[in-house]
């Protein structure tokens, strides 16, 4: 028996999702009293593999096969569940980012496993059943799904919960996916990340604006206190649609879902399709002119004032209080 | 080129949600129900686009009861040329995962579009299992998709930016927004729909491998703190020592 994680590397990192996932895989297999293992697929350096032991992973299967470099969902799945027989895994567990929301389910079906997607919780065993906790309906409300099958994958939200760090090391082995050319059917052409950015899924802090904001000259408002905090920067729908801000940072019910520590809503109104992609905040800051303004509904702290006055004050008390500490 | 859209039915957006029976039941009661945005917006309209573009047919299968149909004419009316039905109650993504699969199995197409995820569930399994039922390539949060001599080129969601990939057809695609421009049915596509064929066939026994046991909803609505506009350091000073998040 044996919990199995499936770990991604990028630009020579463990994404910050999959440390995540490792976390969740360790916790799970203490409870159940097994071994947690990790699968790295593509080429990876062996000391950032061996770190995952400060999460509680004591050998990590690394298939370094550089046609894994780039995810392909049907070899993945079989290099994930051939590394699922060789560790004796009964769980397996992802991230529930981008390739692990693809990978997940097409693993379910080779390990014929009941799946749960974007959990929130460690699961709780009975017997051979496990009880999972997700979030349902855009986040207005959680589900708590039974999976009886001998084998189960779980996917996990990111930034559902905070892995604690310890001393350890894991053992790296090297693991033979035995993969044929006839596996892989994806053709990478070309790559555009935004260089510099931090990805807006993996934020921990985010700064959002909306049409508050009046025009796209005014988003210094948002960026600098962004670029102070490290933090990733958003925006609302509304005002992706007049192209103020680039689409692929608007969040929402048809955007993307976000869950930091910290979302700081600039000038939002706080309509219910914008809730839908950050209601799993930790914690939600809302800066708008108007009390009446749903978003307070749904925040921790408010100011009720004019962005235009209170973000340079925020900035600056920010920088005073780095400052000091 | 032959193409096939899942639909999934999803209560709307702006639904009160609450649940029944111990909390072991979605409650329906004044909720309308509508075809899942993702599946009607950008998988079913860039199918159709598709076909209009290079020829074929696009053909439509929901998993679920005989309230659908109204949701099956809407996808009629956007474009579709013919629905399927498969008549089951929906509960578990692996359960219709199967469904779509053995249809696809005796229809032989190019290309299966879905969702990424349906807005109830925000499940995203379905493309996935489907594809690996049927042991296809799949590409998931697509939001360009163009083909041409039989491979299709991609653009997909990564962390942080869009990677381009090629993939030989047969494919299934998990699409997601900006795919495609979302399409208000006209009356034309509204009463050609009615004379669309719509098969209704039983499903296979396929298994259920999850099953909810109970739901809940937030504990209790969030008390705001408000802050005094002048007194912006108090925020700071909040957010340092009480939400410990800075
Ligand atoms: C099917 C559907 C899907 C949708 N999906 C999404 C989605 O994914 N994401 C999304 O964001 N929206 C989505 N929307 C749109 C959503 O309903 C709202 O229209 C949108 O979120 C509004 O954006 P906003 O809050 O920036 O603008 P507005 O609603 O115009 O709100 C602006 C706010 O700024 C405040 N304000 C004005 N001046 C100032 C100032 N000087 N200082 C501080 N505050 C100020 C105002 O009081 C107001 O609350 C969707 C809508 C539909 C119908
Ligand atoms: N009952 C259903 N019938 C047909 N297609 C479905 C059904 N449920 C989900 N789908 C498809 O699968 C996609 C992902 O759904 P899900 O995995 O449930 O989040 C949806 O966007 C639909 O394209």
């Amino acid at each position: 028996m044996a919990v199995l994680s499936f770990v991604e590397v990028s630009e020579g990192k463990i994404k910050k999702a999959s440390v995540e996932a490792a976390y969740y895989g360790s916790k799970t297999a203490e409870a159940l009293g097994t071994d947690s293992v990790a699968v790295v697929l593509g080429e990876a350096n062996a000391e950032e593999l061996a770190t995952l032991g400060q999460v509680g992973v004591k050998k990590v299967l690394h298939a370094a096969d550089a046609k894994l470099n780039h995810f392909d969902s049907r070899a993945y799945t079989k290099a994930v569940a051939a590394a699922a027989d060789a560790a004796g895994a009964d769980v397996v567990v992802l991230s529930f980012n981008n390739n692990g929301k693809l990978l997940a389910p097409r693993l379910s079906v080779k390990l014929k496993a009941g799946y749960v997607p974007g959990a929130v919780e460690l699961p709780q065993f009975n017997g051979g059943s496990a009880s999972v906790k997700k979030n349902v309906f855009s986040g207005k409300a959680s589900a708590t799904f039974t999976v009886a099958t001998g084998k189960k994958v779980i996917s996990v939200n990111p930034n559902s919960l905070s892995p604690v760090r310890g001393g350890g090391s894991a053992t790296v082995e090297t693991f033979n996916a035995a993969l044929t050319d006839a596996d892989f059917n994806v053709v990478v052409k070309g790559v555009d990340k935004v260089v510099g950015e931090i990805p807006l899924t993996e934020a921990e802090l985010v700064v959002s604006g909306g049409r508050g904001l009046k025009g796209p000259e005014n988003w210094h408002l948002v960026t600098d206190l962004a670029k102070e905090l490290g933090a990733a920067t958003a925006c609302s729908r509304a005002v992706a649609d007049v192209d103020w801000r680039p689409h692929h940072e608007h969040v929402g019910q048809t955007g993307l879902t976000v869950r930091p520590n910290l979302y700081i809503a600039v000038g939002i109104s706080g309509a219910i399709q914008h809730l839908a992609g950050v209601n799993g905040s930790k914690v939600i800051v809302v800066v708008n002119t108007d009390p009446e303004a749903p978003f307070f509904k749904a925040a921790d702290y408010g100011i009720v004032g004019d962005a235009f006055e209170v973000m340079p004050k925020v900035l600056e008390e920010y920088r005073k209080f780095k400052a000091a500490h | 080129m032959k193409i096939l859209v899942p639909i999934a039915k999803v209560p709307d957006t702006t639904s009160k949600i609450g649940f029944t029976d111990g909390n072991t039941k979605f409650s329906t009661d004044g909720v309308t129900f509508i075809m899942n945005p993702t599946d009607e917006w950008y998988a079913l309209v860039r199918a159709c686009e598709l076909k209009e573009k290079q020829g074929g047919e696009v053909v439509v299968i929901h998993v679920g009861g005989a309230d659908a149909e109204q949701i099956i004419r809407k996808a009629l009316a956007i474009g579709a040329d013919r629905a399927v039905r498969v008549d089951a109650d929906p509960t578990d993504a692996y359960f219709v995962a199967a469904q779509i699969a053995e249809h696809a199995k005796s229809e032989n197409y190019d290309l299966i579009i879905t969702g990424k995820e349906t807005i109830d569930y925000n499940s995203f399994q379905v493309g996935g299992m489907v594809a690996e039922l049927l042991d296809l390539p799949c590409v998931a949060l697509v939001q360009k998709l163009e083909i041409e001599n039989g491979v299709a080129t991609m653009k997909r969601e990564i962390e942080g930016g869009t990677e381009t990939v090629e993939v030989k057809l047969p494919l299934v695609v998990c699409a997601q927004k900006e795919l495609a421009e979302a399409r208000i049915p006209n009356m034309k596509g509204i009463m050609g729909a009615r004379s669309k064929p719509l098969a209704v066939v039983a499903a296979n026994g396929a298994e259920k491998l999850t099953a909810v046991s109970t739901y809940s909803l937030p504990e209790k609505a969030k008390e705001v703190k408000l802050i005094d506009k002048d007194n912006v350091a108090e925020l700071i000073r909040l957010l340092h020592e009480e939400a410990k998040v800075i």
